[in-house]
């Protein structure tokens, strides 16, 4: 299997860093086979990250690469998307990356619809420093900053997405790594911003705290946990309970930014009427 | 026919900055709106899609600076500019450029500090933070215009050297600079020179993005070129990944500081006026350096033989230009509009040879020569 992706990685740059049983390998093996499906030239994609274990993730991958700072990776994906239109662009982040310290890049880059392609590995935690909560740690569990259990409210990724004013966005998880294949190319043909949050198990420095068992058992509970959107409308809200939904949880259309600032090129350089 | 004689136009500083950004070639601009710096977003808005550019309007600061290296990554030459409050937020990724041998200017126009500070005043109190204001031991160029058409000459100046040295530059203007109306006669294209970075000679397969070719700036391929690699924030070998090798690391931080220290005869810039009989030195910059000129001028009618040095160039400070007068002139005034920041490198540079005395403003008003006069009278 991986053999018809491995032309997309940098195999002088394996072993990885990742901890055993991590979720984002998977994730990452996803986002290959995406692009493999895509077609996608290898010298006309480009993979942007921030910073975290996720974030990692642009080094291992034979594109043109940019590992930035944490938080900023849709940021610096703006000036190059901006700049060279015809570029296809991923943008991989952590939980925290994206929704903490990167929020507001996040919210704008969906507010713009610019046609960037992100990737938010969310393992509800943030991994590289240690397991420090993030906006995306649920209420009531426990983290190195939150020794009596976390007390703030978690967004819902997603929703944050949606609302903000991307045109797709979808969820899957490292166990349902087809699915997640499916989202990111669907994703990717979308134009305009495009969110796929793809839940990740980090057994270090969550799981562990959390009593969650070891990786397999992490991954059973996201097997469990998910509904897919198909399903969930015939279930009752009692039957949902703390049930995450998985699949296209959103879609529709607006004007793409660089598209639209081609118009304003094309009018101030007087090629078509004011 | 009549020869139509050119009187020049009528033009702001941050008018003329955004004049030299494009006369330079640049084709993008990211930023956030502030006062006393925001004309040069608004002109460039203007003006950059009509030369098929690209404008954007960040969320805040921070973006603006990766954007801005989001561009230059992929090939255009890039410009943003600020003030104060905005400048403190650029400095993480200022970093980044420095790290990673992004070209790219950075425009200061400074208003009165700390924090919102007094806006619409004047100040110098930038000079530090231009200098040391990203974290870690990193090299750094800033050029401080004294009038409007040396703004537009040194915004080009400003690309010129960070297209050739791989480096952010920082255009450290102030709030006279930046809102004084001037005629200029502005250079036409083609009577200024305009460099471009060095592009890789090899092909992919032989193409290391951070391999020193002998003169300390490796050759820049841009995104979507064909020549993939990998470029971070980490300390990174020649291929770009990141090492944490005790050798590379000093190998790499050596070389971002060589490739700007063994060019300093390209970088440096300062004007001397009367000096070379001058008993009394004033050294000053920026908007002080107007009111310094005419100091000048008053104290030679009375017969005080003073003189100026005025870098262009403050970081890297001219130390080495400087400490030819030393050995002659004793007496040194730096007056600047803050309190004291330049003074102390000109301090070093006289290494006691020079008794330096400082005239420091930072009530948002400007050096006015009648206290310069007087200062040098006290100190004479
Ligand atoms: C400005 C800044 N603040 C803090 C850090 C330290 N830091 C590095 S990674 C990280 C959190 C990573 O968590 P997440 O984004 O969820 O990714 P993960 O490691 O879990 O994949 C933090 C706080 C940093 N590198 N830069
Ligand atoms: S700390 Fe967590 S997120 Fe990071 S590599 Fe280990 S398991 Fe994965």
């Amino acid at each position: 299997m991986f053999a018809q992706i491995e032309e997309y990685f940098r195999l002088e740059k394996m072993p990885h860093i990742w901890c055993p049983g991590c979720g984002h390998g998977i994730v990452l093996g996803a986002m290959a086979r995406a692009i493999k499906q895509l077609g996608y030239d290898q010298d006309k994609t480009v993979v942007v990250s921030g910073i975290g274990c996720s974030a990692r993730a642009s080094g291992y991958l034979d594109f043109n690469t940019l590992h930035t700072t944490h938080g900023r990776a849709l940021a610096f994906a703006t000036g190059i998307k901006l700049a060279d239109p015809e570029l296809n662009i991923f943008v991989v982040m952590g939980d925290g990356d994206c929704t903490a310290i990167g929020g507001n890049h996040f919210i704008h880059a969906a507010r713009r619809n610019i046609d960037l392609n992100a990737v938010v590995f969310n393992n509800n935690i943030y991994g590289m420093t240690g397991g420090q909560y993030s906006p995306t740690t649920p209420q009531n569990k426990r983290a190195t900053t939150a020794p009596y259990r976390t007390i703030e409210r978690n967004f819902d990724l997603a929703e944050l997405a949606k609302s903000a004013g991307a045109t797709f966005v979808g969820r899957g998880t490292a166990y349902h790594a087809k699915m997640l294949t499916d989202l990111i190319v669907n994703g990717a043909k979308n134009k305009g911003f495009s969110v796929v949050e793809a839940i990740s198990q980090c057994p270090t420095s969550y799981g562990r705290r959390n009593k969650m068992g070891d990786p397999v058992d992490m991954i059973k509970w996201q097997k469990e946990q998910a509904v897919n959107i198909k399903a969930a409308g015939n279930m009752t809200q009692e039957q949902l309970g703390d049930k995450f939904l998985i699949g296209v949880l959103h879609q529709d259309e607006a004007p793409e930014y660089t598209e639209t600032y081609q118009e304003i090129i094309d009018r101030a350089q007087g090629t078509v009427k004011k | 026919m009549t020869e139509v004689k050119d009187f020049g136009r009528l033009m702001q500083g941050n008018e003329a900055c955004a004049e030299g950004a494009l006369a330079a070639g640049t084709k993008f601009f990211a930023g956030y709106p502030i006062t006393p710096s925001t004309e040069i977003a608004e002109i460039l808005a203007e003006k950059l899609p009509q030369v098929g550019g690209k404008f954007i309007q960040m969320e805040d600061e921070i973006g603006g600076m990766a954007a801005v290296i989001g561009a230059s990554l992929t090939g255009l030459k890039s410009i943003t500019a600020t003030s104060g409050p905005g400048f403190s937020l650029k400095q993480e990724n200022l970093g980044f450029a420095v790290m990673a041998e992004v070209p790219c200017v950075v425009v200061n126009v400074q208003r009165g500090g700390p924090s919102t500070g007094v806006p619409t005043s004047p100040a110098q109190g930038d000079v530090m933070q231009a200098r040391w204001g990203t974290h870690g031991d990193h090299p750094i160029i800033a050029l401080t215009p004294v009038s409007v058409k040396e703004t537009y000459e040194l915004t080009i100046k400003a690309f010129n050297l960070s297209e050739k040295f791989r480096t952010p530059v920082i255009l450290l203007m102030d709030e006279v600079i930046g809102h004084m109306r001037e005629r200029v006669q502005l250079p036409k294209q083609g009577e200024f020179e305009v460099v471009e970075r060095k592009k890789p000679q090899v092909g992919p397969e032989q193409y290391y993005p951070y391999r020193d070719d002998g003169t300390g700036v490796p050759p820049m391929a841009s995104f979507g070129e064909g020549y993939r690699h990998h470029v971070t924030g980490l300390v990174h070998d020649e291929t770009g990944f990141p090492s944490n090798k005790p050798e590379m690391v000093k190998k790499v931080l050596d070389r971002l500081h060589k490739k700007i220290s063994d060019h300093l005869d390209e970088i440096i810039m300062a004007e001397e006026t009367n000096l070379e009989d001058a008993e009394v030195m004033i050294f000053a910059y920026g908007s002080v350096a107007r009111s310094a000129k005419k100091a000048v001028n008053i104290l030679r009618k009375n017969g005080v033989k003073a003189g100026l040095f005025r870098p262009i160039t403050i970081w890297p400070f001219p130390s080495t230009k400087l400490q030819e007068h030393f050995n002659r002139i004793k007496k040194v005034v730096v007056p600047e509009m803050n309190m004291g920041q330049l003074v102390g490198e000109v301090e070093r540079a006289a290494a006691g040879k020079s008794i330096v005395t400082p005239l420091n403003r930072y009530d948002g008003e400007l050096i006015t020569p009648v206290e310069i006069v007087e200062k040098v009278q006290e100190v004479l």
